[in-house]
């Protein structure tokens, strides 16, 4: 594969894509100097995190401030048994180098917040975000719309999934555009009693590879303006419109959120409050702080 | 004219765990009356105590987000399809 500059060892690992007319050399090359950074080292962090690494992309930064636990094995397959205990993103970097050694893992065992996002964020070409809480879902909304990225958003409750992309600037649709605001704390059932089917975030995490892979590439038709709904239990997919809000409060046109904002947490309760029923609203945050 | 509405698993608990029920109603407003008539405390899930929309929760007819069609006055036809889409943060 002359011209691409790959390795006698890539153009082996990569055959199988470099056969496919869509991605060819060229798209592979694409991917070996896509920088994408993952937003979570858990559920969907982890399918993403798998899916990169074994396609090629070149440089992938992974961000969780959390340590592996025993109940994250159900699902958060960058993690092994033995990693109980140990931070997310040296398991998680163990796991990428083991399925491609020539991945560029960039470790942020670190908290997001509005100080720090504009600086974490600004390397990378693509953000997925694999979170489990809003503050952190608006955080790194807002942050890419500000800094111009692409973000491959993703989420899951017990056994409802949803996926799409959402493109800066005016005329395409944000998270903000759909949700405008994150629900009030205390109108959320605690982060435990959610509870998640364990293969979901497989799905859900594997398609925001997908269309990750499909950016960096320039093929197909990315979920920009859509948002993919999956329910496991019917096994159905739908999809549905997304709108661009000329007064979102973000990305219309006129802005009412132009810094970035660090919401409250509130996946689960502060301690020594009583709990709340979660009648007022439907709006949930899953498994685990 | 009954529609059918789509239970997302959160609100479940309140149609006695069904994935969809029906609806009758000229508008999206009195699909939601008619659901809270017979499943109690459905409708204050999505609507405030004023009457609006919540905004964590958006509601879909077919494909299109009522938002950007007449909101909970959009009419609705028999064989339309509800969707109720709440915003869920989970991901770990």
């Amino acid at each position: 594969m002359s011209g691409f500059g790959f390795t006698e060892e890539q153009v082996l690992r990569y055959s199988r894509h470099i056969i496919l007319p869509k991605i060819g050399g060229a798209g592979q090359r694409k991917l070996l100097d896509a920088k994408v950074l993952c937003v979570g080292a858990g559920g969907l962090g982890s399918p993403v995190a798998m899916y990169l690494a074994a396609a090629g992309v070149g440089t992938l930064g992974i961000l969780d401030f959390d340590r592996v636990d025993l109940t994250n094995l159900q699902r958060q397959l960058l993690h092994d048994t033995d990693d109980v205990g140990r931070p997310k993103v040296d398991s998680a970097a163990d796991r990428i180098t083991g399925i491609n050694p020539g991945v560029n893992v960039i470790k942020h065992d670190t908290v997001l917040n509005s100080e720090n996002a504009f600086e974490v964020l600004e390397p990378y070409d693509i953000v997925i975000d694999g979170t489990d809480n809003f503050p952190v879902r608006y955080l790194v909304n807002d942050a890419t719309q500000m800094l111009g990225k692409p973000l491959v958003y993703g989420s899951i409750f017990q056994f409802d999934g949803q996926a799409s992309v959402f493109m800066p600037g005016q005329g395409v649709p944000c998270y903000r555009c759909l949700f405008p605001e994150p629900p009030p704390p205390g109108t959320v059932p605690s982060c435990a009693e959610g509870g998640v089917f364990g293969v979901l975030p497989g799905i859900i995490g594997t398609i925001q590879a997908i269309e990750a892979i499909k950016l960096i590439i320039g093929i197909g038709e990315p979920l920009i303006g859509k948002l993919l709904l999956f329910d496991a239990l019917d096994m159905e997919f739908t999809t549905v419109k997304l709108r661009w809000d000329p007064d979102c409060p973000v990305c219309g046109k006129n802005p009412t959120v132009t810094e970035l904002i660090d919401y409250d947490m509130f996946c689960g309760l502060p301690s020594g409050q009583p709990p709340l029923e979660a009648e007022h609203g439907v709006a949930t945050t899953s498994v685990e702080a | 004219m009954p529609v059918t509405v789509k239970i997302p698993t959160i609100l479940r608990r309140h149609v006695g765990d069904r994935p969809v029920v029906e609806g009758e109603g000229a508008t999206l407003r009195e699909v939601l009356d008619d659901l809270d008539r017979r499943y109690p405390g459905i409708k204050g899930s999505i609507v405030t105590n004023d009457g609006d929309l919540h905004r964590f929760v958006n509601l879909y007819v077919n494909d299109e987000d009522v938002r950007f069609l007449g909101s909970l006055d959009t009419k609705v036809q028999q064989g339309d399809t509800v969707s109720i889409l709440p915003a869920v943060a989970g991901g770990r």
